[in-house]
């Protein structure tokens, strides 16, 4: 039986948990976020991804409160939550820092908020044992936060910001501080505890694979505007933008006037080249001006011109980026343009078949490029 | 050999400033008064050789010690210096709390400003900051002017030369000790801390008890041993803003010392009060190390 996708943003019907209704934020004349909406649903794993100063965090701070709204409202189960005090908030934020309480334990951070709810002692007791369970903490409950490593404390950091059960959870760069492989399966880590919990999490990062990895949705944002908001490998796959196309991933972008031919257009990249060609649905409108977005791992590289492949240009490699399990060769076109292609190492590299200033085809297919017109 | 020269510093420094000051003080205090100059004896003479150290020794006595326990005016003098070092230490706490506390919100660039301000009265000699203290409270001093200007009161408070003058200036003058240390653990503390005591629940006056403050205990603790322990010797502050009824260890000794010309028992007032001393000053250090400890 085919498992239902997860995919409430594509239902008429669904109610938002989280909408943000023309929302403009301002710091003196700076604008932080520029009339900018968004619905986000519940139980999903929300990714605001962009560059340092794209307003990422802005928003997730607006949404707990630390900082107003200039104009616009953000309703939070379908309620104006502008009045409302951080405290008085059902969102609870795990910070960068992690903000743990130095004077206090790992048992006493993770109740502090239980506590300011005037829980029972009984079953406060009970939810903090399941905070430690969750986040396999129970053998460092009685230790301070500066007695434990940074992995166990972005775990505690966690455990508290879950403790109370919130409608809504913010992750501010939750795993900046840790390093690669225990970042990887921490990711895995917080995906299982969102399912689990069953908690809608809002993850701001400005880490593009982990974005991919942890959420359902990713909202790609610049200059305090939402440049794309999807699904991950319509992010990948279908870039609205040369500048997502350009900062999700690695990418051949390549520039050119564009006319329709058949199911697609056909796009003149350089004066005396063959015309390249590409099947879209995308109009590009009256103007003949387009971008040709191509992964690196769609183009393939051969010795010679290979047949029935839609596009295919003769170059020279200029450089060869060896990452073990795939090689990126940079091919240079006669006309200057380098382009990038990707190959699985299937082979010993003593028996790589192409090396630096080797003449070679690199080629595509009808489908494998996006046309964009900005 | 260097190494060793390093360490030696400090203990030479400690034995010629301390060790050796305080065993001839404690000496004196072992000794009896005598019409003489100087005023006690024995004293110390090596031309009779051995035996005339053995008679040294023989001559030294607790006597003035024993003494100090006959006449209630010393214990009472203790007491009520320390009765006085504790209440300034609190009332220098209620004030120095607010005002560093104040400093570690400001922006970044007045704090320079403020923290000179703060030490700004060091520059200006101790004696005179006092005298100006008994030109503002006196009976016809700036203040009773003042109040009496607005008609808040109609005949002149008596201010200078009662306890209240005491503590008026023990507070002022010690107040940049409580305030430095509670100011530079503020300025410390992460401010997202207050932002995620906020997210859990707290409103912003629970999280300055539930957090700064805690996170201040050691500025709060080495503050007020920075003001009881010199508080409790002080003595140009109740001898010149105190009156005839205010009792501190300070004048008590000054009095055997100068008027009185009674070293050895003005000695044993300074032993028992380097003793009483001693106690604040261990805990001090403890806070100080474990301050260290937790920072490592």
């Amino acid at each position: 039986m085919a498992q239902t996708v997860f995919a409430p943003w594509n239902d008429p019907d669904a109610k938002p948990l989280i909408q943000f209704q023309n929302v403009t934020k301002k710091f003196g004349s700076f604008v932080a976020i520029d009339d900018l909406s968004l619905d986000i649903y519940e139980k999903e794993f929300f990714a605001l991804l962009g560059p340092s100063g794209c307003g990422k965090t802005t928003m997730m701070r607006m949404l707990a409160g630390f900082e107003s709204i200039t104009s616009g409202t953000i309703r939070l189960a379908g309620e104006d939550i502008d009045p409302v005090p951080p405290n008085k908030r059902a969102v609870n934020m795990m910070f960068q820092s992690y903000a743990l309480f130095p004077h206090l334990n790992i048992w006493e951070n993770i109740a502090f908020g239980l506590r300011r709810d005037k829980m029972p002692k009984d079953q406060l007791q009970a939810r903090v044992e399941e905070m430690l369970k969750l986040t396999r903490l129970e053998k460092f409950a009685r230790r301070k936060p500066h007695q434990i490593s940074g992995g166990q404390r972005q775990r505690v950091a966690l455990a508290r910001s879950l403790a109370k059960a919130p409608k809504l959870l913010l992750l501010d760069e939750p795993l900046g501080a840790l390093d690669k492989k225990l970042r990887q399966d921490t990711q895995f880590e917080l995906m299982d505890i969102q399912e689990s919990t069953n908690t809608t999490f809002v993850i701001v990062t400005h880490d593009q694979e982990e974005a991919m990895t942890v959420a359902s949705r990713v909202a790609v944002m610049d200059e305090g505007r939402l440049i794309q908001v999807s699904t991950p490998d319509q992010i990948y796959e279908y870039p609205n933008s040369v500048y997502v196309a350009d900062f999700i991933g690695d990418v051949n972008i390549i520039e050119g006037h564009a006319s329709k031919a058949g199911d697609g257009y056909d796009i003149v990249y350089a004066e005396g080249q063959p015309k390249l060609h590409a099947k879209t649905q995308t109009d590009l409108g009256g103007s003949t001006k387009c971008y040709l977005a191509v992964r690196p791992e769609k183009v393939a590289i051969s010795a010679d011109r290979p047949e029935n492949v839609g596009n295919a240009v003769q170059g020279k490699i200029l450089d060869i980026a060896y990452l073990g399990n795939l090689s990126t060769y940079h091919v240079e076109l006669p006309t200057g343009q380098v382009i990038k292609a990707q190959a699985a190492n299937t082979r010993r590299l003593a028996r790589r078949s192409f090396t630096w200033e080797d003449d070679v085809w690199v080629s595509w297919t009808d489908t494998a490029g996006v046309v964009l017109g900005q | 050999m260097r190494r060793l020269f390093l360490i030696a510093v400090p203990y030479l420094w400690l034995l010629a400033l301390f060790l050796v000051p305080f065993l001839i003080v404690l000496k004196i205090s072992l000794s009896d008064i005598a019409l003489a100059i100087p005023p006690y004896t024995p004293t110390l003479d090596f031309r009779e050789g051995l035996s005339g150290i053995r008679d040294f020794f023989g001559q030294l006595d607790f006597e003035n010690f024993t003494f100090l326990t006959t006449d209630d005016l010393y214990w009472k003098a203790y007491l009520s210096s320390l009765q006085i070092a504790l209440l300034s230490t609190v009332l220098a706490l209620l004030v120095g709390y607010p005002i560093a506390y104040g400093m570690a919100q400001a922006a970044d660039e007045w704090r320079p400003t403020l923290m000179m301000l703060v030490i700004l009265p060091f520059w200006t000699s101790f004696l005179i900051r006092v005298y100006s203290w008994m030109g503002i409270l006196s009976q016809e001093g700036f203040l009773n002017q003042f109040l009496l200007w607005t008609g808040i009161i109609s005949t002149p408070l008596t201010i200078l030369n009662t306890n209240t003058a005491v503590y008026i200036g023990i507070v002022y003058t010690y107040l940049p000790f409580m305030i430095l240390p509670i100011y530079s653990a503020l300025e410390k503390m992460d401010s997202s801390l207050l932002e995620a005591a906020e997210d859990l629940g707290c409103s912003r006056i629970s999280a300055f008890w539930l957090v700064t403050v805690p996170l201040s205990k050691n500025g709060i603790i080495a503050g007020c041993f920075l003001v009881f322990i010199p508080a409790i010797g002080e003595f140009v502050i109740p001898s010149l803003l105190g009156g005839s009824q205010t009792l501190m260890i300070g004048k008590v000794l000054y009095e055997e010392f100068f008027s009185n010309r009674d070293w050895p028992v003005a000695s044993a007032v300074a032993v028992v009060l380097l003793l009483i001393l001693i106690i604040p000053i261990i805990l001090f250090q403890r806070n100080e190390q474990k301050q260290r400890e937790a920072e490592e």
